[in-house]
């Protein structure tokens, strides 16, 4: 007898769990930057903010205008409208995300309550300015180069493998700028006591204006690098949010390690069920699984148990 | 010392992460007595009292209450055995007025055994404060020493067996304590008092029993006479 | 005392009364409104007096507005008992997330909520086979009628939502007058001080969120049964927002803030979809030459710019503000 046609549910195709694998690490690099940035905003600052995700699509779509205007206007390659992107978009929402902490959050005091909701605020404004401007389509951006890899089953996108390596790259520079220099010592000092840190001579708030706007600039750059494989639309940050969310809860909010740690796993497991399975089903039972943790184990999965 | 005390605690700790805040092997409270606990700052009194009222739950040890087991107990049960604590940092509600403060202690004594209706025992606990005449205005605009006296007639207001103050004369002017020290010697004629208690002359002035906590242990224990003779608590505190 | 029972007497038949004077477009209007500020009563009951700030209560609206009309769309129910049995999921879902939730605090409370709102939408679309989705389905004029009395018919329509709002008006003025009222409000302000009085605030929390849900289930049921209409959109996040908008706008803490702040925002919001955003459209194309595919279609922006400027320079709402600046005994 067949055991494998006992089973409940029919066994993917080595090929097609590969495939399944292989989405997951793409989007799970990409995630794990977009959740760095929310978690260090909140590690840092303890603000929640829900506008994230806005700022993931901001970079998305100003990437948009770039790549388009370099090419179409200009007529460059498509390597170069990338490349300008890559940096001058994270600039724009880095100093969007700068503006709105010196125009709302600063005079919130950074009230951890009210700055959900003014965030809240902020996410709308946002997501219409860019429906405003960028209007209601989905545009494709062409991807920098185009070249396969070879691999035993099928061939693959070299694109795709070269987003991988570029997020683990700009997460190592993130890292040791945390843990090796006096910028990164100086976050930490203002993480640790903010009015201490101030009373060192610290200047909180332009630490406090940095670091929000290197959050955003974190989910802008993730968004760049998946622009070429996802369409840029202004209603795209909803998502990243939800799993950013999801990540930063689950690794233990504040825990860098632990968003690591959970991007990986959250990516990986998303990126193969949504492949095979239903991806609905997958986000139910990872909001549940969030809401849970933050009931029972508010420290996250991954994170250490506190004191 | 009587055999059985009120209030009890054995070999109560309180760690916070690495720190013990508290280590009291054995603590007594008796019926009826006025007890202050002293120390230098950061002994660990509010924590200690903390731990008998139930606002943290202990790391170790047991708390017992007219003989029974209280260690595992809600802060709330604990103040509807009759145990009230009134904060250190003035915690009353400004917004409220002070009538409305007093009505919801005196609210929860009416739901837990009845007696008197709301108005009447209100009032009587802002009358013994001396705030009656004040009733309708609100909280948060009164001086600083008649929003100390609100914060001990919310106390009053649940009709407590003990009555835990801490710190309550910090912050009142001298003519104040003198009124305040008439007040709890009045109160202390059917309610156990305990008092943490920077100010010496009041202490002196009140307290039956006294124990000196240092660096979360009983240094001494005893009554006043005996405290202020006592070497070690000169050279902790007093001498100081 | 007196005077607030005269006020709130006088607010409800001023609504009373304006229903035969109103065209037909307002008439319509205020019943939708009706029913939303009742959604909006109840989360006052919870953010306003209690000082929880919910961003999941989109799962109640959508346990009372799904519990009714997937009764009467799959079961065949008749619209009483549907709704009743509607405002009963809104309960029991209230006592479960209720119970769970209020284990935390603070920005804790505000992401669990948000969390499991967000599981029940993504259950409503995933089960789309008998929910329909995001598309929704309609439930036929026929069956919307009570006691031989058509709920589709605009007057009837206009009462029902009248008494709907009047009674969650009456219930939430009852209960924060009353004794329990002025323990919510203490939890509000100073929980740990509440707990040394001896309450538990574990128990009024979590009877205001029972409450504060129920009210949210009555309100979604009475809308699928009065507009005929149930859709996946009114689970989402966006219909979380809206209620804290409104209470916002309307003044947290105060009875009829919630009325006054769904009244305008609902208004705000008409205007500018209908009227403001085309207009600014048009003027910035033709006279800026600055292209905005989108402008027209953008009136949510007023959302967003609503928001943060309650929580920058008015967080006590229009009413709260009021209270404090002249009328100190407004509800």
């Amino acid at each position: 007898m067949d055991l494998i046609a006992l089973l409940p549910f029919d066994l993917p195709h080595p090929a097609l769990l590969a495939a399944g694998m292989l989405e997951g690490t793409v989007l799970a690099a990409v995630l794990a930057l977009t959740a760095l940035g929310l978690s260090i905003v909140f590690g840092i600052m303890r603000v929640v903010n829900v506008a994230h995700g806005e700022f993931y699509m901001l970079g998305a779509v100003l990437a948009w205008f770039v790549t388009h205007t370099v090419s179409g206007t200009v007529g460059g390659p498509p390597w170069l409208g990338f490349a300008i992107a890559l940096i001058v978009a994270p600039l724009i929402v880095a100093a969007m995300a700068a503006l709105t902490d010196w125009l709302v959050l600063k005079r919130l005091d950074y009230d951890p309550e009210a700055t959900i909701v003014a965030t809240i605020g902020v996410l709308y404004i946002i997501q219409q300015l860019a429906l405003t401007f960028y209007g209601p389509d989905a545009r494709p951006v062409e991807a920098p180069f185009d070249f396969r890899v070879q691999l035993p089953w099928f061939g693959y996108s070299g694109y795709k493998l070269v987003v991988v390596g570029a997020a683990i790259a700009l997460m190592l520079v993130v890292w040791l700028v945390l843990t090796r220099t006096k910028i990164g010592l100086v976050m930490r000092a203002t993480q640790y006591d903010r009015e201490t840190a101030q009373a060192f001579g610290i200047p909180v708030d332009k630490v406090y204006a940095g670091v929000f706007a290197l959050g955003a600039a974190l989910a802008a750059i993730g968004a760049v690098l998946i622009v070429p494989i996802q369409q840029a639309h202004y209603l795209m940050g909803g998502d990243p949010l939800l799993l950013s969310f999801i990540v930063v809860i689950l690794g233990g909010l504040g825990s860098l390690k632990g968003t690591l740690v959970a991007a990986i796993f959250i990516g990986l497991s998303d990126g193969i069920i949504s492949t095979l399975y239903e991806p609905t089903l997958a986000k139910i039972l990872a909001t549940l699984l969030v809401a849970m943790v933050l009931v029972f184990r508010p420290q996250g999965l991954f994170g250490a148990r506190a004191a | 010392m009587a055999a059985i005390g009120q209030l009890t605690a054995e070999g109560l700790v309180k760690d916070f992460g690495g720190l013990r805040a508290v280590d009291v092997t054995s603590f007594t409270l008796n019926k009826g007595e006025i007890r202050a606990v002293i120390g230098p700052n950061g002994a660990g009194k509010t924590t200690f009292v903390s731990l008998l009222c139930g606002r943290f739950a202990p790391s170790q040890g047991r708390i017992a209450f007219e003989g029974r087991d209280i260690t595992t107990m809600p802060a709330h049960e604990r103040v509807a055995l009759g145990i009230a604590y009134t904060f250190q940092i003035t915690s009353i509600f400004g917004n409220l007025s002070l009538y409305d403060n007093v009505a919801l202690p005196a609210q929860r004594r009416i739901m837990l055994d009845g007696g008197g209706t709301l108005r009447e025992r209100a009032m009587a606990a802002l009358d013994r404060v001396g705030l009656a005449d004040r009733a309708q205005e609100q909280a948060g605009t009164q001086s600083y020493g008649h929003q100390r006296l609100l914060e001990v007639a919310m106390g009053l207001a649940l009709a407590p067996k003990v009555l835990i103050l801490d710190e309550p004369t910090q912050g009142l002017a001298d003519s104040e304590i003198t009124d305040f020290i008439a007040l709890i010697r009045e109160v202390a004629e059917e309610t156990t008092v305990l008092l943490i208690e920077h100010n010496m002359p009041v202490v002196m002035a009140l307290a039956e029993q006294i124990t000196v906590l240092d660096q979360g242990r009983v240094l001494a224990e005893g009554s006043p006479e005996a405290i202020r003779a006592d070497a070690a608590v000169q050279a902790a505190y007093l001498g100081g | 005392m007196i005077r607030t029972i005269v006020l709130h007497a006088a607010v409800i038949a001023g609504l009373f009364l304006l229903e035969p004077v109103l065209s037909d477009y307002h008439h319509g209007n205020l019943a939708r409104i009706m029913v939303l500020a009742t959604y909006a009563v109840g989360y006052n009951m919870l953010f306003g007096y209690t000082g929880l700030l919910s961003l999941g209560h989109a799962m109640f609206f959508a346990a009372g507005m799904y519990g009714c009309a997937m009764l009467i769309r799959l079961a065949e129910w008749s619209v009483g008992p549907a709704f009743l049995a509607g405002v009963l999921c809104a309960l029991v879902a209230g006592i479960i997330v209720g119970t769970l939730a209020l284990r935390t605090i603070g920005v804790g409370f505000m992401i669990v909520t948000l969390m499991f709102a967000e599981a029940a939408y993504l259950v409503i679309l995933y089960y789309n086979e008998f929910t329909r989705g995001d598309e929704g389905f309609t439930i036929p004029q026929a069956v919307r009628s009570i006691a031989g009395i058509d709920l589709s018919d605009t007057t009837n329509r206009y009462f029902a939502a009248l008494l709907l709002f009047a009674i969650a008006l009456i219930a939430c003025a009852a209960i924060v007058q009353a004794r329990t009222g002025r323990v919510l409000v203490a939890i509000r302000e100073n929980e740990d001080r509440v707990r040394m009085l001896g309450f538990d605030p574990f128990r009024y929390k979590l009877f205001a969120l029972v409450i504060s849900a129920t009210m949210a289930g009555a309100a979604g049921a009475a809308y699928a049964v009065l507009f005929g209409y149930a859709g996946a959109t009114f689970a989402s996040v966006q219909y979380s927002i809206f209620p804290l908008l409104w209470v916002l706008l309307g003044g947290p803490g105060t009875t009829l803030g919630p009325l006054l702040g769904t009244v305008l925002m609902f208004y705000l919001v008409d205007y500018a979809s209908g009227t403001i955003m085309p207009g600014l459209a048009a003027l910035v194309e033709t006279q800026f030459g600055i292209e905005a595919p989108g402008l027209a279609s953008a009136y949510l922006l007023l959302v967003g710019v609503t928001l943060v400027l309650l929580v920058l320079f008015a967080p006590k709402g229009l009413l709260g503000t009021v209270r404090a600046r002249m009328i100190p005994w407004l509800p």
